[in-house]
Order: C-alpha cells, then sequence, then structure tokens
C-alpha cells in the first residue's frame, strides 16, 4: 500500500473573508514553535508504521498559507518527512501558495527543498472581485509568481479560481478563464464560492451588505467553466477540477478514490487503518500533547463498512469518470449494485447517473446538482 | 347514620376556567380533613396531567365529605365534579342532574363568563338551589359589589347573601359550607322503589373493568346485585359499591339520594353511557330517567401516524381510548398522500385536541390531524340525503343537488369597547346577529348564529387576540341550514392532495386557496423539477404558486477534512427524506401537512 500525507500549516498574513478553515496570523515565534512541534508528531509515526504504510505516493502542504512561513520552515519539515518515510520515486510534492507570498528567490528554495507542484490561490483576475474575497494580491502577483515558478523549475503549476462572488458577472467570470488559461498552469480548480456560516463575507451577506449570486448565474458559471476549459486542452476529470493530460492532482486524487492518507499538523484530518481521525485545531493543545509524548488527536472515529462503502461511493462520484464498479467489488467484497440496488436504480431512473464500461458516473445532467445524488448513498 | 337523607347535601361547582373551583375543592377536602394540606400539593379533583395544564377538568369524579356543621350534626356532602367546557355540555348537564345545588363561583375581578352563565341556566333547569360564591377577593383588582350586581342584573339570582371567598387562602370555606347544609335542599326519592341510578361518568379501570359513577335517584344498588343497563339493555354483577373519600373505599351498598361507584365487570364504557339508567335487573324500573342521549360527534378530523409502521399501534391506542371515551368515534380510512389512518369524530375541538394529545402523550404516537371539519348534509340530484363527514368524500359537484351545514347559536361574553371587534369577527365568520344585551355598564352579551365550520376554524383563538383575552364564548347546535358551500383541493404537479381538501363557504374560496398555496410553496422543497401548487374549485384553478427547480446543488471542494462532516450531511439529508411522503413524483415533508393543516389567519 502507499500513503498520502497532508501537512497543515495553519498560518496566514490575514484572514480571506470567506474562508473557515483552522488559520491563525503568522508570528515568527508561534510558527517555529508550530514546526518543532510538526517535526515532533512526525517522529511519532516512525515506530508506528509497518514498512509498507511508509511509501508515500504524494504529500500536499496546505493551509492556511504554507508560504506565509520562511521557506527554510517548510524544508525543515520535508527533511524530517524524508527521515521517517519513504517517498516513491514520483511522489508529487504540492505546496499551497498565496501568489503575493512568493518572490524568486524563495521558488527556488521551495524546489531545492522538494516540492515539484505550485498550487496558487488565485481567486480572480478581478481586483474588485479580489477585495470582496480579502484577498492581498493582484493580478500583476499571478503572473510573476508563476513566471518565477517556471524560472525555479516547476512543471506543475495549479490555479485555484473561485466563480460565483458577490457581485461577479458571467463576462468577467470567463475573462478570468480567459486570463488563467493564458498562463498556461498545468491544473486549474474552479470553486463555486460556498457562504460559510461565521465567515465576514457570509456576514455582510446575510447583512445584505453584498448580494449573493444568483443560482441561475452560478449555473450558467460553471457550464461555462467546464465548456471554456475542456475546449482549451484541460481534461474535466472531477467536478471543480481540471488538468492537462496526465497532470491530475495525485495527492486529490487519493482523497476522491477513498483511498489512507495522514494529516500531520494541527486540525489536519486523518483517513488511516479504518479509522478517520482530527487532530487538535488549538496550537496550544497541539503542543502540550507532543510535549508529553503523546498523538495530538482530537477526535477519532472508526469507519464502519457501510460507512466506508458510501464513501466510497459519493467521494468516487466526484470523479467525472465515476466509480469503478470492479475496483469497489475487489475492495469490499460486494457489488454497488448489489448493495445500493435501490437507490441506483431510482437514480439512472431519474438520469442523474449511468453506467459507462465499468464506471458508474454521474451524468452530464447531474453535475450540477450532484449532492442530490451523493445524499442516495449516504 | 350516613344513610340519614336529611343530612345528605349533592353539589357540584359552576366555574369558569381559572375562577378557581379546583382551588376551591381541595379547601373542602382540606376542611373537612379528608386530605392533609401536605397531601394537597396537587389538586386531586383533577386526574390527569393534562387537564392540570390546561387548567380545566376533563372527567368527573364525585367526592364524598363529612362535615360537621354548625349545628352540631354531621353532614355527607357529595362534591360532584363537572367539566368546564362546551364541547362536553352534555355531561355537565348530567352531572348537573345528579345534584339538588350548585356553588356559583365567579372571579372576583373578571366577572361572569359565557360559559359560567350557559352552565348556570342549565342549573336553574334542573331547578338546582344556586349558591354564589365570589371567589378571589384578595386579588388586587377585586370588585365583589360590581360583580354581585352582574350576577343580580344578568342571571337575576339574588346575590346579597353570596359568599366573600378566597379558596387561595382559605377565606369563606366555612361559610360556603354552612350554606350548602343550610340551603340546598336533602335528596328526594322513595327508599322503597324499584332502583333506578343515574350513570354521569365513568371511566375504564385496567383491573376492576369500567367505573361508573352513579346517583342513586329511588331505591338502593348493593354489591351482588344483578344490574340492567337500561338504554343499552345490557346486565351484570355488581362486584364493587364505593365512594371516593377522595381515595376510593368500599360501602356495603348506596341508598336512595347517595352518590358513588359501582364496578360490575362492565368492559366497555359503552355498556354504561353518560346519562344512561342503572336498574335491578330483577326488579326493573317501568320507565329510565330522563335525558338520556348518545353523544353525538359533531367534528371531524383523520388521524394518521408520522411514521406508517405505528398504523397498528394507533389502533390499539384509539381502541384503548375508546374503552374510556365513549363519546368519540374513530374508522379507518385511507388517504393517497397520508397512507392508513383513522376519520376520528368529537364532540369538539377541545375534545379532538385532548384525543390527539392523549394519543401522543400516553401512547407516544406522533400524528398529522387533518384539518377538522363538520359534518355536512348533501342532497344529490338523485334526491338522496347523505351525511359528509370527510370533505374528500363530497359527491362530484354536479350530483350535489345541495349542501347544508350545521349552525351553532353563540352566545358571546365582552367587555363592551371590544363588541365593535366581536361583531366584526362574527361577520367575517358568516354569523347572523340576533341579539346583543348590556349585562352591565361595561359588559355585553352577544348573540349570533354561525355556522359551526367557522367556529372549529380558528375562532376562538381570533376571539381572545381580538378581545386581549377578555371575552368568553358558548355556543349549541342550532340545525342544519342550506349554504354556498364548495369542495376546495389542492393540487401538487396535478395531483390531488387528498389529505388538504376542505369543504368552504364560495365567497371564501379564493382566500383560503390563496392562504394554502403560499405556504406550501414556502414548505414544499425544491426538486431539480418545478412544481406547480394549485387550489382549485371543481375545474377551476382559483389559486396558483410554483416551486422552482433546484439548479445548483453541489459541493464544490470535498478533500481530506471534509469526509466526515459531508457524510454526516448526507446521512441527516437522507434520514430527513425518509419522512416525505411521496405524491406522485413530489416527496412533500410531513412538517409541510402540518404546517398547511394548523394554518392561522395572518
Amino acid at each position: 500500500m502507499t500513503v498520502g500525507l497532508y501537512i497543515h500549516v495553519p498560518f496566514c498574513l490575514k484572514r480571506c473573508s470567506y474562508c473557515d478553515f483552522v488559520s491563525y496570523i503568522y508570528e515568527p515565534e508561534a510558527a517555529e514553535a508550530y514546526i518543532t512541534d510538526l517535526s515532533a508528531e512526525i517522529r511519532l509515526y516512525g515506530p508506528l508504521l509497518r514498512e509498507d504504510e511508509k511509501r508515500v505516493a504524494s504529500i500536499f502542504f496546505g493551509g492556511g498559507t504554507p508560504t506565509s512561513l520562511p521557506a527554510a520552515s517548510l524544508k525543515t519539515v520535508m527533511d524530517e518527512i524524508g527521515s521517517v518515510f519513504c517517498l516513491l520515486p514520483d511522489c508529487e510534492t504540492t505546496v499551497e501558495a498565496n501568489p503575493g507570498t512568493v518572490h524568486p528567490r524563495y521558488l527556488d528554495s521551495l524546489a531545492e527543498a522538494g516540492f515539484n507542484r505550485l498550487s496558487l490561490g488565485v481567486q480572480s483576475f478581478d481586483e474588485g472581485l479580489l477585495r470582496v474575497l480579502g484577498r492581498r494580491h493582484g493580478r500583476r502577483d499571478v503572473e510573476n509568481a508563476v513566471r518565477w515558478a517556471r524560472e525555479a523549475g516547476f512543471q506543475n503549476i495549479n490555479l485555484d479560481l473561485i466563480y460565483g462572488i458577490p457581485g461577479q458577472a458571467a463576462e468577467g467570470w470567463l475573462e478570468t478563464l480567459e486570463r488563467a488559461v493564458a498562463i498556461a498552469p498545468e491544473h486549474i480548480s474552479a470553486y463555486g464560492l460556498q457562504l460559510e456560516e461565521g465567515t465576514p463575507l457570509a456576514r455582510a451577506v446575510a447583512r445584505g451588505e453584498l448580494v449573493p449570486c444568483a443560482e441561475e448565474t452560478e449555473l450558467l458559471m460553471y457550464l461555462k467553466a467546464v465548456d471554456y476549459l475542456t475546449s482549451n486542452g484541460y481534461m474535466h476529470y472531477e467536478i471543480s477540477n481540471f488538468a492537462k493530460p496526465g497532470r491530475q492532482c495525485a495527492h486529490n486524487l487519493g482523497y476522491w478514490l477513498n483511498l489512507p492518507y495522514l494529516g500531520l499538523g494541527a486540525a489536519a484530518h486523518s483517513f488511516f487503518r479504518n479509522r478517520r481521525f482530527r487532530n487538535e485545531s488549538s496550537l496550544a493543545r497541539y503542543h502540550e500533547k507532543l510535549l508529553r509524548g503523546e498523538y495530538p488527536v482530537e477526535e477519532e472515529l472508526p469507519v464502519t463498512l457501510d460507512a466506508e462503502m458510501a464513501e466510497t461511493m459519493f467521494l468516487g462520484l466526484r470523479l467525472i469518470d465515476g466509480v469503478s464498479l470492479s475496483s469497489f467489488c475487489r475492495r469490499f467484497g460486494r457489488c454497488p449494485g448489489e448493495v445500493y440496488r435501490e437507490e441506483i436504480a431510482g437514480l439512472k431512473k431519474a438520469g442523474l447517473i449511468e453506467l459507462k464500461g465499468d464506471f458508474l458516473r454521474l451524468t452530464g445532467a447531474a453535475l450540477p446538482v450532484a449532492n442530490r445524488v451523493f445524499r442516495e448513498f449516504a | 347514620m350516613e344513610r340519614e337523607r336529611d343530612r345528605i347535601r349533592n353539589f357540584c361547582i359552576i366555574a369558569h376556567i381559572d375562577h378557581g373551583k379546583s382551588t376551591l375543592a381541595d379547601r373542602f377536602l382540606e376542611y373537612t380533613g379528608a386530605l392533609s394540606g401536605r397531601e394537597m400539593t396537587e389538586q386531586v379533583l383533577d386526574q390527569m396531567d393534562l387537564e392540570r395544564e390546561r387548567g380545566i377538568t376533563i372527567k368527573m369524579q364525585a367526592v364524598r365529605l363529612k362535615y360537621k356543621a354548625a349545628d352540631g350534626r354531621e353532614y355527607q356532602l357529595n362534591l360532584i365534579d363537572t367539566p368546564g367546557h362546551v364541547d362536553f355540555s352534555y355531561e355537565v348537564s348530567r352531572s348537573l342532574a345528579a345534584c339538588e345545588g350548585a356553588l356559583l363561583v365567579v372571579d372576583a375581578a373578571q366577572g361572569i363568563e359565557a360559559q359560567t352563565l350557559a352552565n348556570v341556566y342549565m342549573a336553574l333547569e334542573h331547578n338546582l338551589e344556586i349558591i354564589p360564591v365570589i371567589n378571589k377577593i384578595d386579588l388586587p383588582g377585586a370588585e365583589p359589589e360590581r360583580v354581585k350586581k352582574e350576577i343580580e342584573d344578568v342571571i337575576g339570582l339574588d346575590a346579597s347573601g353570596a359568599v366573600m371567598a378566597s379558596a387561595k387562602y382559605g377565606i369563606g370555606i366555612e361559610n360556603i359550607l354552612e350554606q350548602i347544609v343550610a340551603k340546598i335542599p336533602p335528596p328526594g326519592g322513595r327508599e322503597d322503589a324499584r332502583l333506578r341510578a343515574l350513570v354521569f361518568d365513568s371511566h375504564y379501570d385496567p383491573y376492576k373493568g369500567v367505573i361508573a359513577y352513579i346517583r342513586v335517584v329511588e331505591g338502593s344498588v348493593r354489591s351482588g346485585m344483578r344490574i340492567r343497563m337500561m338504554a343499552s339493555g345490557k346486565e351484570f354483577e355488581v362486584s364493587e359499591v364505593g365512594v371516593f373519600r377522595p381515595a376510593p373505599a368500599a360501602v356495603d351498598g348506596l341508598g336512595t339520594g347517595e352518590v358513588g361507584f359501582i364496578a360490575a365487570g362492565m368492559k366497555n364504557v359503552k355498556d354504561c353511557m353518560v346519562g344512561d339508567t342503572v336498574t335491578d335487573a330483577e326488579r326493573p324500573a317501568a320507565a329510565p330517567l330522563p335525558g338520556y342521549r348518545k353523544a353525538t360527534p359533531v367534528v371531524y378530523c383523520g388521524l394518521y401516524p408520522v411514521d406508517p409502521g405505528e398504523y397498528e399501534s394507533l389502533k390499539d391506542a384509539l381502541e384503548k381510548l375508546k374503552l374510556n371515551d365513549a363519546s368519540f368515534t374513530y374508522e379507518p380510512e385511507t388517504s393517497e398522500a397520508l397512507g392508513f389512518g383513522f376519520r376520528c369524530g368529537f364532540l369538539g375541538l377541545l375534545h379532538m385536541e385532548i384525543v390527539q394529545e392523549r394519543l401522543e402523550r400516553e401512547y407516544k404516537l406522533t400524528l398529522i390531524t387533518t384539518a377538522p371539519n363538520v359534518v355536512y348534509r348533501v342532497t344529490t340530484t338523485a334526491g338522496e340525503a347523505v351525511y359528509v363527514e370527510n370533505p374528500s368524500k363530497l359527491p362530484p359537484a354536479g350530483k350535489i343537488e345541495s349542501i347544508e351545514e350545521p349552525y351553532v347559536k353563540a352566545t358571546i361574553m365582552t367587555p363592551k369597547e371590544y363588541v365593535g371587534a366581536v361583531m366584526e369577527l362574527c361577520q367575517e365568520r358568516r354569523g347572523s346577529f340576533s341579539n346583543m344585551e348590556y349585562m352591565s355598564v361595561s359588559r355585553v352579551m352577544l348573540n349570533y348564529e354561525i355556522p359551526l365550520s367557522e367556529i372549529i376554524y380558528d375562532f376562538f383563538d381570533q376571539l381572545k387576540s381580538r378581545t386581549r383575552g377578555y371575552a368568553s364564548l358558548d355556543y349549541e347546535m342550532a340545525g342544519y341550514v342550506q349554504s354556498d358551500l364548495v369542495k376546495l383541493e389542492i393540487l401538487i404537479a396535478g395531483e390531488v392532495l387528498d389529505a388538504l381538501s376542505v369543504v368552504v363557504h364560495r365567497d371564501k374560496a379564493y382566500y383560503r386557496g390563496r392562504q394554502l398555496v403560499e405556504k406550501l410553496r414556502e414548505l414544499i422543497p425544491r426538486h431539480l423539477f418545478e412544481i406547480p401548487i394549485q387550489a382549485a374549485v371543481g375545474n377551476r384553478v382559483v389559486a396558483r404558486e410554483t416551486v422552482k427547480a433546484v439548479r445548483k446543488d453541489v459541493l464544490a471542494k470535498c478533500y481530506g477534512g471534509d469526509v466526515t462532516r459531508k457524510r454526516k450531511l448526507l446521512e441527516k439529508q437522507k434520514e430527513g427524506k425518509k419522512r416525505l411522503k411521496q405524491v406522485g413524483n413530489v416527496e412533500i415533508p410531513q412538517e409541510a401537512f402540518m404546517a398547511v393543516l394548523g394554518v392561522r389567519e395572518k
């Protein structure tokens, strides 16, 4: 077996208005202490894991803003990982970056530290909308970041884009897509904005200061993204994800195929040995537990067979190819057609799923309303 | 000694809800030593939780008190409890018939209410001696003199000797007891006549069978006696005779004029209906006591289990309740939207609510109740008269010659500043004015004839809210009157939702239709297709709304940290889906039915 590693870096220079992830404002001392804790956590896994569980197929540094930390800190963590785990030769190693936080030397250091994929949180090329989102960077920052990253040797770059922003028009979204494609990244993620409860953006909408995007407009934007990106050489391979051939994100594919992963760092989630667990989200508690030599886990849940099958279905159906029936049967010893007979029949009748070869997949019509399909498998 | 009839007094208490009947009863028990103060923590006459919460008495009991009067003699006082709501007026009349006197308890701050008045008139019809008691004189707003005058002006009773009391503080209790002894006559009736005893209440006891509460009018009843119920014709052997002090206590027998209970292995309250006459099976009386009538339901509704798996439990629960309450009826019915359930008949709206609550509380059932309706009398074009208890069973419009609906004579008492508001309400509810009378300078009595269907549709709540709770209502059935009525149907995506069909006056069809479709539009979740909601009279659509289709419903991101949360969310949605009722292609949440069926005017 192989495992994916997720490293959470819970620091940002500034919080974005739409974000509800666990993150704190960057402070050098706190960040330094955190790197020490994170290294300690990585070392705890050394004696616990069997050799085959140490085979790492992908690494993903997410946040927060990993690049709010000095490159040397990220390298320290990478070295620690290398000392405990066995990185497979073609291991995809991604780091998320905010376009405003990188410069040429920094990117060189990241490449030297072993990162081979850069994921840039671009969100939009419209400066007004970037302000709505509370982003610090501008249009030029993105172009510079990509150019410098190429110069530093990054051959695998992703741009995150967001549509459905209050005040965004369909034409504006098309312009953002055009600019993104013009930069020629290997991968583009296009996310519909989710108004998460408690975020400044959601509150502004609730107060009526911002008008949320109409459902019809959001649908139009989604369809436009699919249309524009697929006709420009990007494969639509997951509901919100597009890639040049062979450049699908290996790490995220692991999530959608419901494969095991270890999450390291505060608030990181893991799915490992049939359990899902989540680390302490408070930095203080995360630190205390590690200081005592304990695993910094806050909550742990066993995954029952039923739950694992359900997850395999609704995660797998996020992929445009769908769920491989033969893989499912091999993994669980039971086939979807048997476990979800009624559900599948009903969804087929409603024109929401279809069978193509060995794969059960969403129909084109079901993509924008996929939750209606997913819940049948819960 | 106890049987010496000139020392028996049978009486009841007539009072409006909250005017202090239960507290007063408690004081009697305490004063006469039947119960200690500590035992009085709960008001004993009101047995059921539900009654306590609603502050009303549903089931009557009779308590025997021993009272040593000022004249030095010991009296047997039988306090017969009466229900305090219009739905149970027949039961009230039977318990009044079991008494020679009544205490008229009036709140010193509030004065006479419509209900009280109706019951006093009923007591006067039974020739009861009435003792006015002005209660709650301790209240800051008490106006005992005004209330006294009201009693004199409105009822025409001499209130000069009215007892000034505060049941709460035990003031005036002895005075009341003395007046009971002095003013209420002892029971008459011939001791040597053949047994005739009036059943004024009954309840089902799982160990003893039906317990009948009786007043012996003539002759006597003993344990071991073979009795016959004169209305049902059924015969039983008396296994137990007793009285409540207030705990049940066995006695050898009950003589003429006495009040108590008998158990006789009766399996069902149907065998022993309120108002029936108990006689000696060996030496039966020639004729029953007057006044018996079968209680007929006037309000109907459908009761359905939310979980179809609870149908059998509901059936069992209804059977058990019926053992205890002969006045409600039920029969199986099927609704396309709600599945299997029962159409139940009640004496009134409150009776309906009580039964529903007992089913939910005591039998742990979760129910959907359709809108209550009255019984319509339909004359078909073929000249046949049919009674319709379910709006969805109304014959097709083309086959209806005419529809009649039950009217009531309503008496409303209100402070005079609300007369306009009350008249407006009655007008809106198709009432026709018959009379208005000033009870005092500040209070007015209004008489209207109003369709019962309007009364059961939110009338009482409206009356209360438009008069800040000051008005009171009483009504009695006044027969059938022809009206321009139509069946209003609700269609969801073209399918008739039978459970929501209502019969309404033609002039109100548009308004009611609008209300229903608007409410449903809010409550029916969006589907992947558009759902038209229509209200129609025959083929004519009177109101229409549309539930728009869902165009986008997908979680944009789902990565490692989202899986558990996402699955729980999906599970919850799926769980919610199980409670949906499928109507055609449309899934409707139970809540939608409940909310629509409980629809209130804004």
